[in-house]
């Protein structure tokens, strides 16, 4: 696992430049243009498992889906953030990318420091520190067990 | 319980009595609003569409606006899928290529009204807090989910009170109330928060409005608002729409906000956000002087009659740089018509812009105005994040249309109040 590091007001145009937004919908086309104008080195060595560690209002900006599909299909196991901006929040939860909002945890972080956590009991640890954050109501438990938006709609569809 | 407009509004739509801040509720919103990034959304439920058809076809807005006309195969192919969508599902609300921004025509054709519930594939879906209405920005999944199933679940947000008294100074604009606002509350710190304007508020038209209420999401909100006065009901009636046919909700005295901010607007200077966020916000005396390549007027955020008139009441008679380029976005074929019938457009034109057609045009980078490394933009725009504009080496600085007509006139940033007529 490796974390990769990011400040506050990571906005959509860094995570994914607008110039692509239209042309780009699949992950082949998504994956080389991830994080472009943030960390040029981001989508060549990012690897499953790892976890990327912000400040506040992580994904600010624009309804922008590519950046939490192609973080998801890379492997990102979960942003931890100080907050999230909301349209990317609720886009996390449609595309099942875990995100954990938790000011105490980032601002605690040494590099090269362990991190784990519990999304059911909303722990994390990290260098040894012990934190809770708050976990999700159960509306959006069962989207996230359904394997996301899409397939909960497609589930409601099929009992009505 | 005394209530805030979203406590309101959303009870209103969940068929509940009342509701909480934190409540989880189900809404089946008024309309969906979409654009380009319609292909993208039928194209994830092809089997589904097929199946179940779409929810309703009253229920979509959809508007071409965002790259066109077509640059590539691909945008052409996209634009093709969704005019082919539209009819097949019979969808009543299309404006294909030309008729203007998504926002702009959802006020304008008169399909966001006080006291409706509207959510948009497009973060800046919170404008029509301008008439009253509650929209919020969402996801193309979502707004898939949207197109099938037609209901959707919401948080009810805290609110925040933002307390406008006194009058503005000449040359002080709608635009420069939000961006000081934004530079003062930060870009996040309005983060999940319905935000709603109280105060001295008939001093603004339902376009300067529209322009504060289309910049909430730049502080975080998730919605903002303005309530129906006679300012708004004269907006209204003047595109067809009666009284009787609308809810005006506004917030009991006594309704809860976990903050309350006073703004003295007579206190207010004109501004520029500085790159590379929105709430870098500077007074123009301390940037005054620095050299641009290029000036935008358009985009959701102030591409109205009202904004054009100004750059042009500024422009007449005169040149703009040799050193600047001078693009010009009407945000609907409606204004662009009506500011060719004033003059306005031949103003600007002589001026030394050049017209673009009704749409997004530069804002996203995509085409029409991308900028070289190095390169400035003085842009009427609503971001001014790294790379926007389709290059991460260049910057981007946000003012009001007077602004940046008055810059363009020296090539660098130049104080409004220091032009003359």
């Amino acid at each position: 696992m490796r974390v990769w590091r990011y400040g506050d007001n990571i906005d959509t145009d860094m995570l994914f430049p607008g110039k692509y937004v239209y042309t780009c919908s699949i992950l082949d086309e998504i994956i080389p243009h991830l994080l472009e104008d943030l960390d040029s080195t981001f989508s060549k060595t990012v690897r499953e498992g790892d976890i990327i560690l912000a400040g506040k209002n992580f994904g600010c900006g624009s309804s922008r889906e590519q950046p939490v599909i192609g973080l998801k299909a890379v492997g990102i196991k979960a942003i931890i953030a100080e907050s999230f901006a909301r349209i990317f929040y609720r886009s996390a939860i449609n595309q099942g990318l875990l995100l954990i909002e938790c000011p105490e945890a980032v601002k605690s972080y040494f590099i090269r420091d362990e991190i784990e956590f519990n999304v059911d009991s909303g722990k994390i640890k990290i260098g040894g520190k012990s934190f809770s954050f708050p976990t999700p109501p159960s509306e959006i438990i069962a989207i996230r067990d359904a394997g996301g938006l899409l397939a909960y709609t497609r589930k409601k569809l099929k009992n009505k | 319980m005394d209530s805030t407009f979203v406590e309101k509004i959303l009870a209103k739509y969940s068929d509940l009595s009342e509701v909480i801040p934190g409540q989880i509720v189900t809404v089946h919103p008024d309309h969906l609003v979409t654009h380009d990034n319609t292909a993208a959304i039928i194209q994830k439920i092809k089997p589904e569409l097929k199946q179940y058809g779409i929810y309703s076809k009253s229920f979509p807005i959809i508007s071409l606006d965002h790259v066109i006309p077509a640059t590539s195969e691909k945008t052409a192919e996209n634009h093709k899928l969704i005019r082919e969508f539209v009819k097949t599902y019979n969808i009543k609300n299309f404006f294909d290529v030309g008729i203007g921004i998504c926002h702009q025509l959802v006020m304008e054709k008169g399909l966001a009204l006080p006291g409706k519930l509207i959510l948009g594939s497009d973060s800046h879906t919170c404008s029509y807090g301008a008439i009253g209405a509650f929209s919020s920005g969402i996801d193309r999944t979502e707004a898939t989910s949207l197109m099938l199933i037609g209901k959707t679940w919401l948080k009810v947000p805290n609110s925040i009170k933002m307390n406008l008294s006194g009058k503005l100074k000449s040359r002080v604009y709608a635009k420069d109330v939000i961006l000081h606002i934004i530079g003062d509350i930060t870009a996040s710190d309005a983060n999940y928060c319905s935000v709603e304007f109280h105060g001295d508020i008939s001093q603004f038209s339902v376009d300067n409005r529209f322009t504060i209420a289309n910049m909430g999401v730049e502080m975080g909100a998730k919605n903002s608002v303005f309530f129906v006065d006679e300012i708004t009901k004269k907006y209204l009636n003047s595109i067809g729409i009666s009284e009787s046919s609308y809810d005006s909700i506004k917030p009991d005295k006594n309704a809860s906000y976990i903050k309350e901010l006073d703004y003295d607007l007579s206190d207010i200077v004109p501004v520029i956000a500085a790159p590379h966020s929105v709430d870098n916000v500077k007074p123009v005396s301390e940037l005054s002087g620095l050299e641009i390549q290029q000036c935008f007027i358009g985009t959701c955020t102030n591409g109205r009659f009202s904004d054009l008139k100004c750059a042009a009441d500024i422009l007449k008679g005169k040149k703009i740089n040799k050193n600047v380029r001078l693009l010009i976005l009407p945000a609907s074929r409606d204004i662009l018509k009506k500011a060719l019938n004033a003059g306005i457009i031949n103003t600007l034109i002589d001026a030394g812009g050049i017209l673009l057609p009704p749409g997004c045009g530069p804002c996203l980078g995509a085409h029409q105005g991308v900028l070289a490394p190095g390169e400035r933009c003085l842009s009427t725009a609503n971001r001014n994040f790294k790379g926007r504009m389709g290059c991460k080496d260049a910057e981007i600085y946000l003012a009001s249309p007077a602004t940046v007509a008055a810059s363009a006139l020296y090539g660098k940033i130049t104080d409004p109040r220091e032009v003359i007529n």
